[in-house]
């Protein structure tokens, strides 16, 4: 859906130097799958998205969307996608229904009104329909530009920090809604902040500052980054099982907190029953066995080079 | 065609929303027609004396405006008139400066440019669209101007060569064909200074500027150095045609998207 090859941005400032935002983009996102995005303020995320929507031409590098190339098949492209910007950019003064009748038929939507009251209906904006813009809340305001987004029934959905500025109940919704669209199958190509809404709408993660630094999913990240670890609980620890527990093989580490062992291996699943039949032959006491999940946002502290790990327990 | 009538119906639902604009879009042209009605009801009350009968009373630069059939007082009048001349011209050149000052810029201080410019529509169709946007009330309102002040001439006691004088062919052609080419100069003009600054009251104060030209020529008339008559209103039409394409070519070419999204210095 989307492949682009060393695609690159570079800013041209007066009197100063060439301020590279993007460099050597290569990214082959498939139909259906919903990417996430992330990266600190002023890595280029919005410039990329504005690359791949054609509104901004690459400096150098290539890329295809839709099916499409960029640069060549422009307006193409543009029928082809639908894009929430960073602000929803609504006309004020004008109702939510005379908004996106203006954009159905800059769409080319051949059924303007039943597209518009369709999308008005399902983002649960009908009731207000004729009201001025302007007196929207910001979640309501959000929420019209994701129908404005929608109405030509795009293939492929840009969203560009979908839920920023939101309260906690419009982003709910808004993040329902993306989940929704992804079950309908749709690709979207989400730039966020927000790391847990990525780790829980993403099927893949980039993460991003002017180069492309990781792609994968969070699972494998999370591996890739911290390997996988298991936490048991014991009702108490006793120094001389460690040992017994390091000669398994498959056991890469072993560190205790409290009353906690935690062990890292590649592969827990078939690790775990032979630790549990080791600790217990020995005389432990086991409540609980878990695996030690990473936050994304560790990931990305690592990745964007401010590294604090905190772990937490899934 | 189908997105240019998309964006004048978009700005004109933005734009008459503004009850001041409304205003001052009504107000304008009224002003502009009653300011002559005025001028030659009284001249016309006042004149019934001393200059009624004698040619000899008339300054010689009143004399060319003299048909065979009018009167030393018609004479007179048509001099007056032929000064609201520019006035007539100057309506479709005020009336949408300031509206298509506003309507890149103003799109883009409000964040509703960067989607808008991500649908499927040209320059050519989105700049047209504003254009014709803010030229059609325009030019209609300096027509409605014209038309009223034609239907309040009789009412008033203009004779019938007076009229005759001013529906003739230089008149016709400075409102109905010159004030038009002048609006969409300006249009043009105002939108290309839209896309290039970041400020809309930048934009409204360099546009505004348009209207020292069109001042310097009612002055120049007025002092008697420029004398409108057909061949200069020919040549004037010719001018604002080539001046209009010019304008044009220029805005479609110069507006770069990319520019004018990234551009906020």
């Amino acid at each position: 859906m989307i492949k682009t090859e060393n695609l690159t941005k570079i800013f041209k400032i007066k009197k100063g130097a060439d301020i590279p935002a993007v460099v050597e983009l290569n990214l082959d996102i498939q139909e259906g799958e919903v990417f996430g995005f992330l990266g600190p303020n002023g890595a280029g995320k919005t410039t990329t998205i504005r690359m791949l929507t054609t509104l901004i031409a690459p400096t150098t590098g290539t890329a295809r969307v839709c099916g499409y190339p960029l640069g060549e098949s422009n307006q193409d492209i543009r029928r082809n996608v639908g894009i929430l910007t960073e602000n929803p950019g609504m006309y004020e003064r004008l109702s939510a229904f005379k908004n996106l009748t203006i954009y159905a038929k800059l769409y080319d939507v051949e059924d303007v009104e039943s597209q518009v009251r369709k999308h008005l209906q399902m983002l649960g904006l009908w009731e207000r329909r004729d009201d001025p813009v302007g007196s929207f809340s910001k979640g309501m305001r959000q929420k019209l530009a994701i129908c404005r987004a929608l109405l030509h029934e795009p293939r492929l959905l840009f969203l560009d920090e979908p839920t920023s500025g939101l309260d906690p109940e419009a982003a709910l919704l808004v993040r329902s809604f993306i989940e929704e669209l992804r079950s309908q199958g749709r690709t979207i190509f989400m730039c966020t902040h927000n790391l847990n809404e990525a780790d829980r709408l993403c099927d893949r993660i980039g993460l991003f500052r002017t180069h492309l630094i990781e792609v994968d999913t969070s699972q494998n990240l999370r591996v890739k980054f911290f390997g996988r670890k298991v936490v048991i609980h014991l009702r108490k620890v006793d120094p001389a099982w460690l040992p017994q527990l390091q000669a398994l093989p498959g056991v890469q580490d072993i560190s205790q907190v409290e009353s906690k062992l935690v062990i890292t291996t590649e592969d827990p699943e078939n690790l775990n029953p032979r630790i549990i039949r080791t600790l217990v032959t020995a005389g432990a006491d086991v409540q609980f066995v878990g695996e030690l999940r990473h936050s994304l946002e560790e990931i990305y502290m690592q990745t964007m080079g401010e590294n604090q790990p905190e772990v937490t327990e899934s | 065609m189908k997105h240019i009538w998309t964006i004048i119906d978009k700005e004109w639902a933005e734009v008459f929303q503004h009850k001041m604009v409304l205003f001052t879009m009504i107000f304008i042209p009224l002003f502009l027609v009653a300011l002559p009605v005025l001028m030659l009801f009284f001249t016309g009350q006042s004149m019934g004396g001393e200059i009624a009968d004698d040619f000899s009373e008339l300054p010689p630069a009143l004399l060319s405006f003299c048909a065979a059939d009018m009167t030393p007082g018609d004479c007179m009048q048509v001099y007056l008139i032929n000064m609201f001349m520019l006035l007539f011209m100057m309506i479709p050149v005020i009336i949408p400066v300031t509206i298509a000052a506003y309507s890149v810029v103003g799109e883009k201080t409000t964040r509703s440019l960067e989607p808008l410019l991500a649908t499927p529509i040209s320059t050519f169709e989105l700049l047209a669209g504003k254009s014709l946007a803010a030229a059609i009330p325009a030019i209609l309102a300096g027509w409605v101007s014209f038309g009223l002040f034609l239907i309040a001439l009789p009412l008033i006691g203009v004779s019938a060569p007076v009229i005759r004088y001013i529906i003739s062919p230089t008149w016709l052609l400075a409102v109905l064909v010159a004030g038009p080419l002048m609006a969409i100069a300006a249009v043009n003009f105002s939108l290309f200074v839209s896309s290039r600054v970041n400020d809309p009251r930048v934009a409204e104060q360099i546009s505004v500027l348009l209207i020292v030209p069109v001042l310097a020529a009612l002055l120049a008339q007025l002092a008697g150095v420029i004398v409108i008559n057909l061949l200069v209103m020919l040549s004037f039409i010719g001018g604002l045609v080539l001046v209009d394409i010019g304008l044009i070519y220029l805005g479609v070419s110069i507006f770069q998207r990319e520019t004018i999204l990234t551009r906020w210095k």
